[in-house]
């Protein structure tokens, strides 16, 4: 018999997770979620998701070994050169202004995004006075990321992409290659703090002057995208920078009123400087 | 604001797929009741959008998917490059940047498999030519589901690798069709009103 499949047990999956390990991914999106759940099945062997929640509630050490599964996501080096390319003319010459600055890179996953903005820092001469803050929720993630080492076969492809989003410098001076692999130069990854932080139930720890939280937002469902806005919207200064994935807007959102548009196309926004009213 | 579409009718294809493609939409013209959807796999730089690759095409109105936007009829839409594109259970669309599938963003599978689940046996799915064997998967979940899944017959396809690993897959639960019977076919289902 071919049972019907409504997303029910992976509902309760969810619920389960979130009352047992206090992870809560109810409100992100659901069909990539199931996507998610569904691998993670065919992974353990077991015939349903109730049995596969069934061995998460009994066995909190295959939860722990399976929990990064539910948010891992790829990413690269100068993903969209075209934003960073903007990054690059449009918002650093704002940021020069401020003596200082700290940069929130929300959702950093394995860091590629976070050194692709020490890069670009250090070749506009800002990085020196900057602390970039990578924050994931998926501790896997984070542990290449402050490792910084990546395949080489991927940094080949990270240095087209460089090039394409206006970088002129060797690309190579940013890593030392051995054998198969890069490792990201240490001058990069002093001035990156890569630390865990959940953008659903943890909140604001520092005033910001640029925030990044690209290809974040697809994976909630509206109200905790709206949650989650805010939330990068209250940790901005005023003159603030928010870019968002080139597929993800604030065109529906309830903090849109907050922001104008620099760039369109590319999702940079700024918080407006003058007082709301609200 | 209008409902979401009744109806959905993917379309999936790969190498040689944009001629394949444009041989169908024609005959989509006035469906009233199921919104559709293209994936084609191409090149993740691919610098012109494929709402311009198709304008000019006929009369349907053609978009670029867009996260939570709700599935209209009538309306063809495209999976951006560099993403999964997904529809929900509530008819909305959604993106992903998950891992490549059979080396594939967007990926015919995660769509098929979406909509499956989406759209049951009111979806219909046609797979057409391409290298790989994106979108075996994603028919045989829609066949599971009772919705219709059309394959390029192998034999007319410009590359047959990804018709014939569908129909290996799915068995007779899947109609092949050539492009000419398929468009026909199309056609006629709009006539009488089931698209």
């Amino acid at each position: 018999m071919i049972e019907p499949d409504d997303g029910l047990e992976g509902r309760l999956l969810l619920e389960a997770i979130y009352q047992r390990y206090g992870y809560d991914f109810r409100a992100y999106s659901e069909a990539s979620m199931l996507r998610r759940l569904e691998q993670i099945r065919l992974r353990s062997g077991d015939a349903s998701l109730s049995l596969l929640q069934h061995r998460l509630l009994h066995q909190p050490d295959f939860f722990q070994e399976i929990l990064p599964e539910f948010t891992i996501t790829t990413s690269e080096m100068f993903r969209d050169p075209v934003f960073f390319a903007q990054l690059r003319e449009r918002v650093c010459p704002l940021l020069q202004t401020y003596p200082t600055l700290n940069i929130w890179h929300a959702g950093c996953s394995s860091g590629e995004e976070a050194y692709s903005l020490a890069i670009l820092l250090l070749e506009q001469g800002l990085l020196e006075r900057t602390q970039i803050y990578a924050t994931d929720i998926n501790r896997q993630a984070l542990k290449t990321a402050r490792e910084g080492i990546y395949p080489l076969k991927a940094v080949q492809e990270f240095t087209v992409n460089y090039h394409k989003s206006g970088g002129r410098q060797v690309f190579s001076d940013y890593y030392h290659a051995a054998y198969d692999a890069a490792r990201m130069a240490r001058q990069l990854q002093n001035h990156i703090f890569f630390q865990e932080h959940n953008l659903v139930s943890d909140g604001v720890f520092c005033e910001m002057h640029l925030v990044l939280c690209r290809n974040v937002l697809i994976y909630f469902q509206r109200p905790l995208q709206n949650r989650v806005l805010q939330l990068l919207s209250d940790s901005l200064c005023r003159g603030g920078f928010l870019c968002l994935g080139t597929k993800e807007t604030l065109d529906m959102a309830s903090v849109r009123d907050q922001f104008e548009k620099i760039d369109p196309p590319t999702r940079i926004y700024r918080k407006s400087v003058r007082q709301s009213l609200g | 604001m209008a409902d979401p579409a009744e109806k959905a009718l993917a379309i999936g294809a790969s190498a040689g797929g944009i001629t394949a493609v444009q041989r169908l939409l024609p005959s989509l013209q006035g469906a009233r009741l199921t919104a559709i959807i293209v994936v084609l796999h191409l090149h993740r730089h691919n610098p012109v959008p494929l709402t311009k690759v198709f304008c000019g095409g006929g009369q349907l109105p053609l978009r670029e998917a867009e996260e939570k936007c709700i599935l209209r009829a009538g309306v063809v839409y495209f999976a951006p490059a560099n993403y999964h594109l997904l529809v929900e259970r509530d008819r909305t669309f959604s993106l992903n940047a998950d891992a490549p599938v059979q080396w594939a963003r967007p990926s015919i599978d995660v769509l098929f498999q979406s909509l499956a689940r989406a759209y049951r046996h009111s979806a219909t799915a046609l797979l057409l030519t391409g290298a790989n064997r994106d979108g075996a998967e994603g028919c045989h979940s829609l066949c599971r589901a009772g919705a219709t899944v059309v394959v390029q017959d192998p034999e007319e396809a410009e590359v047959d690798s990804m018709p014939r690993a569908a129909l290996s897959r799915c068995g007779p639960l899947a109609q092949v069709l050539s492009l000419s019977q398929m468009s026909s076919w199309l056609s006629q289902q709009v006539e009488e009103g089931h698209l």
